[in-house]
C-alpha cells in the first residue's frame, strides 16, 4: 500500500511541487520533536528498516537513522565498502535477500546511478533514494528547500544559485528539479569543465564568474569539490578553484543585498568556501543539518502511509501512522 | 538434394533491377530458373510465396557469435540459426572472442564450426592488431588464407593512427576491407550513453557524438593517405553522415553501416536506466536518427548490420553503468527496418534488399548478393505484412537482450534457403541444411 508519494522516493524529478510542499509541510511538526528532551513518537513502531549503505557517508546515514529511531522503527544498518560487485554478490541478489527477510523500508546510497530505481523496481518495500551516483539526492534537496523556505517563506521568484561541481553531483540535479517546481530562479555557476555539456536545456541561468553569481542570488548552495576531480583533470588546482570560484568573505561582502550561504557538507574550508563565510552571519549549514532530520522523518512517515494532516498528532504521540495502511 | 520451386512471390532484386511476381527454381545449390511460371521437374518441394518476398539473402557483416570463449551466451551453431530465423543467409563473425580471432588456426576454427552448424554462412573477420591490443599487426595474408573476410579490432577503437595507417596499407595486397570501430578513447572514457540532456538528468557520464566523428574523419583521410578500403561500422551520428559523403564525394574508398537500433531508437529509451537500451555506440537523438535515416536512403551509408551481440540475463540485471554493452539484433533486424523505414516512406523493399543482402556481398566481395542464374542459392522469403509481437523468451539465439522484446513489429522472415537448402522455415528453425522437416520439441 502507498501512501500521497507512492510507494518510493527516488528523486525530485518524479515529484509534484504539491508533493514536495507535502513533505515539507509535513516536516514542520516533525522539526520541534528533535527539540524535546524524550526525541521518540511511535509513528513508525513496529516497522523494520535497512540502511543499505554501498558508499561511505556520515552524514545522511546519521541523519536517517535519528529520523527512524525518533519515528520509532526498527533499524539496520549495512555498510557495504564498495560495490555489491566486489563483495561477489549483485544488487538484484542483495534486494531479493531483503525482501526474503520481510523489510518495510530500505533507505539505499549506492555508487551508481540508477540504483534506487534498480532496488526499487524489484522489491515490495519502500525504497528511498540516499543518494544514487551522479542522479539524485532527494532528501538532501528537500532539505536544502525546507531551509530555504524557512528564510524566504514562499520560493516563488527567489534567486537561488547552485556553485560549483554541477557535472557530478547529485545534489545539484535534485536542488534544481525540486526550485524549479516551486517556482524559484535557479542559477549554475562553476567552470564550465564541471557544468553538464547540456545545461542550457536544464531551464536554469548559468554564470561562469561567482562574481557575477553573488551580485544576482538571494541565496548560494555551495557545492563540495571532490577531491578527485583534480586528479581526473577537470581543474587544474584546489588554489586556483578557490581563487577563481571559491565563496570569500571578499566576494560576499560585494552582494548587493542579504545573501543566504547553504553547503550540503562536508566541506573544504578555504576550496569551495572560505571559514569565516562558513562560520559567519550568512551561513544556515547547520540549520540545514537539523532540518535533514525533520524532512527524513516526513519522507519516513508519508511512505508508511502516514496521513499527512495526522502528522500533529502523530508528533503528540498517539501512534498513528503505520496502523493507518489498509 | 531435392530442387525447389518458390512459387508466386514478389522477385525483389536490385542487383538486376527485378521487382515483380515470379518463380524461382532452386536446383544444385544454385538458381537454375527465374521469373515468369516455371513448371519445374517432377520431383520438387513447391514453397508457396504468394505474397511474400522473395530476394537475394540478407548478409549480415557485423556480429558477435562468442564462440570461442562465451558459449554460455552464444555458440557459432545457435548464432547461425539465429541468423537463418532473421532470413540471413550468411554472417559475418567479428573477432572479438577469448581468445581473439588473430591468427590462421583461430579463423580455422571459425570456419569449421560453421560447416557444422548447417545453418547461415558464417565468414570469419580477423583480428587487425595480435590480441586486439592495438600494437603489432595481425597475421592478414594467413587469416585471408584460412578464410578471413576483412579485418577489425571491433570493440575496441584503433587509437593508434599509424597502426590504422599501416593496415589500410597492408589490407590492400589481399583486398580486404579494414573494418574500424570509431570511438575516440580518451573521449568516451567512462560513458555509458549519448552525451545530451538524458545522460545529464539521469547522472551518467555520456559519449558525445564527437568521440566516434573524430575517429570518422581520421579514418576517411587515412584511406585517403593511402587508397585502402575504410568500412565504418555502426555509424550513429548526423555528423558522421556528413564526414562519410564528404569522403564519398571525393572518391576515397570509405563504406559504412548502421545498425537497426540506431535507425529506430533513440537516447530516450534508457530512461528508467533500461540496459537494454545500452550499446557502444550508444543510441543518439531524434536529429541522428533522421540523418541515419536519409543517409541510408541516398547511400552514403552502403548497408545495414545488427552488431549482434548477446550477453547473459545475469550481466544486463545490474546497475547501469556496470552492464555490458549491446543487444541481440539478428531476429529482429528485419522487422525492425520494415517498421521504422520502410513502413514510414524512407525506403522501399528494393531499398531495404540492397541495404541487407547486395550492398554487403558487393563491398565485402562475398558469395551472394543476387538472384541471377547460376548464382549460390542464397535466398531469403519474407512476409512484409506479418504483424508479430518480438518475444525475446523465444529467440533462436542464447541472447535476449533486446530492446524491442514486447513491441510489434511488421515484417518477418518466412524461409531462408543457404546453397540450395531449407535453413529456417516460418517459425520452425530447422536444424541442417538438408533437414528441413524437423521441427522443435
Amino acid at each position: 500500500m502507498t501512501g500521497t508519494l507512492g510507494k518510493d522516493l527516488l528523486g525530485l524529478e518524479s515529484l509534484t511541487g504539491d508533493q514536495i510542499r507535502l513533505i515539507l509541510d509535513t516536516a514542520e511538526p516533525f522539526k520541534e520533536i528533535s527539540e524535546r528532551a524524550i526525541k521518540k513518537v511511535p509513528a513508525l513502531r513496529g516497522s523494520t528498516i535497512v540502511n543499505l549503505f554501498f558508499e561511505n557517508s556520515t552524514r545522511t546515514r546519521i541523519s536517517f537513522e535519528f529520523a527512524e529511531k525518533r519515528l520509532s522503527a526498527d533499524t539496520v544498518n549495512v555498510s557495504a565498502s564498495g560495490s555489491s560487485v566486489s563483495k561477489g554478490e549483485t544488487l538484484v541478489d542483495t534486494a531479493r535477500n531483503l525482501e526474503a527477510m520481510r523489510i518495510d523500508m530500505v533507505v539505499i546510497r549506492h555508487s551508481a546511478s540508477g540504483a534506487a530505481q534498480f532496488l526499487a523496481e524489484r522489491i515490495q518495500s519502500n525504497v528511498i533514494n540516499a543518494g544514487d551516483g551522479t542522479h539524485e539526492h532527494p532528501t538532501q534537496g528537500l532539505l536544502d528547500i525546507l531551509t530555504l523556505r524557512d528564510r524566504f517563506g514562499d520560493l516563488k521568484g527567489r534567486r537561488i544559485c547552485i556553485c560549483g561541481d554541477i557535472l557530478h553531483s547529485r545534489v545539484a540535479r535534485s536542488n534544481i528539479w525540486g526550485l524549479n517546481k516551486l517556482g524559484a530562479e535557479v542559477a549554475v555557476c562553476g567552470p564550465r569543465s564541471l557544468l553538464p555539456n547540456a545545461i542550457d536545456e536544464f531551464g536554469v541561468k548559468i554564470f561562469d564568474r561567482v562574481e557575477e553569481a553573488i551580485e544576482w542570488a538571494e541565496a548560494l548552495n555551495v557545492l563540495r569539490l571532490q577531491f578527485e576531480r583534480m586528479t581526473a583533470g577537470y581543474i587544474p588546482s584546489a588554489r586556483e578553484y578557490n581563487r577563481v570560484f571559491g565563496i570569500t568573505r571578499e566576494r560576499l561582502d560585494r552582494a548587493p543585498g542579504d545573501i543566504l550561504i547553504l553547503h550540503p557538507g562536508p566541506m573544504n574550508r578555504g576550496v569551495e568556501i572560505d571559514s569565516d563565510v562558513a562560520d559567519g552571519p550568512h551561513s544556515v549549514i547547520l540549520a540545514q543539518v537539523t532540518n535533514g532530520v525533520a524532512v527524513r522523518m516526513a519522507v519516513l512517515y508519508l511512505l508508511a502511509g502516514g496521513k499527512p494532516e495526522l502528522a500533529e498528532a502523530a508528533k503528540g504521540g498517539s501512534g498513528r501512522g503505520r496502523e493507518d495502511r489498509e | 538434394m531435392k530442387p525447389i520451386l518458390l512459387k508466386g512471390g514478389t522477385l525483389v532484386d536490385p542487383s538486376q533491377g527485378l521487382n515483380g511476381v515470379g518463380d524461382v527454381l532452386i536446383a544444385d545449390g544454385v538458381i537454375k530458373g527465374l521469373g515468369g511460371t516455371i513448371a519445374g521437374p517432377k520431383e520438387v518441394d513447391v514453397i508457396d510465396c504468394a505474397g511474400l518476398i522473395v530476394s537475394p539473402g540478407f548478409i549480415d557483416v557485423h556480429c558477435h557469435l562468442r564462440e570461442p570463449g562465451r558459449e554460455d551466451v552464444e555458440t557459432i551453431a545457435t548464432g547461425a540459426r539465429a541468423a537463418a530465423a532473421g532470413g540471413f543467409t550468411a554472417v559475418c563473425a567479428m573477432p572479438n572472442t577469448d581468445p581473439v580471432t588473430d591468427n590462421q588456426a583461430a579463423v580455422g576454427f571459425i570456419v569449421r564450426q560453421a560447416q557444422r552448424a548447417e545453418s547461415a554462412r558464417v565468414y570469419p573477420i580477423g583480428a587487425i592488431s595480435v590480441g586486439q591490443e592495438g600494437k603489432a599487426l595481425a597475421e592478414f595474408g594467413e587469416m585471408v588464407g584460412a578464410g578471413a573476410v576483412a579485418v577489425s579490432d571491433d570493440g575496441k577503437p584503433v587509437a593508434s593512427a599509424q597502426l590504422m595507417r599501416t593496415a589500410l596499407e597492408y589490407a590492400r595486397t589481399f583486398k580486404i576491407p579494414v573494418i574500424d570501430h570509431c570511438e575516440e578513447p580518451t573521449l568516451s572514457v567512462g560513458g555509458s550513453m549519448n552525451e545530451g540532456i538524458v545522460s545529464a538528468q539521469l547522472g551518467l557520464k555520456g559519449i558525445p557524438a564527437e568521440a566516434e566523428e573524430i575517429m570518422v574523419i581520421r579514418d576517411i583521410l587515412l584511406a585517403r593517405l593511402t587508397g585502402g578500403h575504410v568500412h565504418l561500422a555502426h555509424m550513429s551520428t548526423k555528423g558522421s553522415v556528413e564526414l562519410i559523403r564528404w569522403g564519398k564525394e571525393r572518391g576515397i574508398r570509405v563504406t559504412a553501416e548502421v545498425c537497426p537500433h540506431h535507425l529506430s531508437l533513440t537516447e530516450e529509451s534508457v530512461r528508467g536506466y533500461n540496459t537494454n537500451a545500452k550499446m557502444n555506440p550508444p543510441l543518439r537523438t531524434a536529429k541522428d536518427v533522421e540523418a541515419l535515416r536519409v543517409g541510408v536512403k541516398d547511400g552514403t551509408i552502403d548497408l545495414i548490420a545488427t552488431d549482434h551481440a548477446p550477453h547473459h540475463y545475469d550481466e544486463k540485471e545490474r546497475e547501469f553503468a556496470d552492464a555490458p554493452n549491446g543487444i541481440v539484433g539478428l531476429e529482429t533486424a528485419l522487422a525492425v527496418i520494415v517498421t521504422n523505414l520502410v513502413e514510414t516512406g524512407h525506403l522501399t523493399f528494393s531499398d531495404l534488399v540492397d541495404r541487407m543482402a547486395c550492398g554487403p556481398a558487393r563491398i565485402f566481395g562475398l558469395p551472394g548478393g543476387s538472384l541471377k542464374r547460376g548464382a549460390a542459392a542464397d535466398v531469403t522469403v519474407f512476409d512484409p505484412k506479418a504483424r508479430w509481437k518480438v518475444d525475446a523468451s523465444r529467440f533462436v539465439s542464447k541472447g535476449r537482450n533486446s530492446p524491442y522484446d514486447g513491441m510489434t513489429l511488421v515484417g518477418r522472415a518466412a524461409c531462408t534457403i543457404v546453397a540450395g537448402s531449407v535453413v529456417y522455415r516460418s517459425g520452425i528453425p530447422a536444424r541442417g541444411r538438408e533437414k528441413v522437416n524437423r521441427t522443435r520439441g
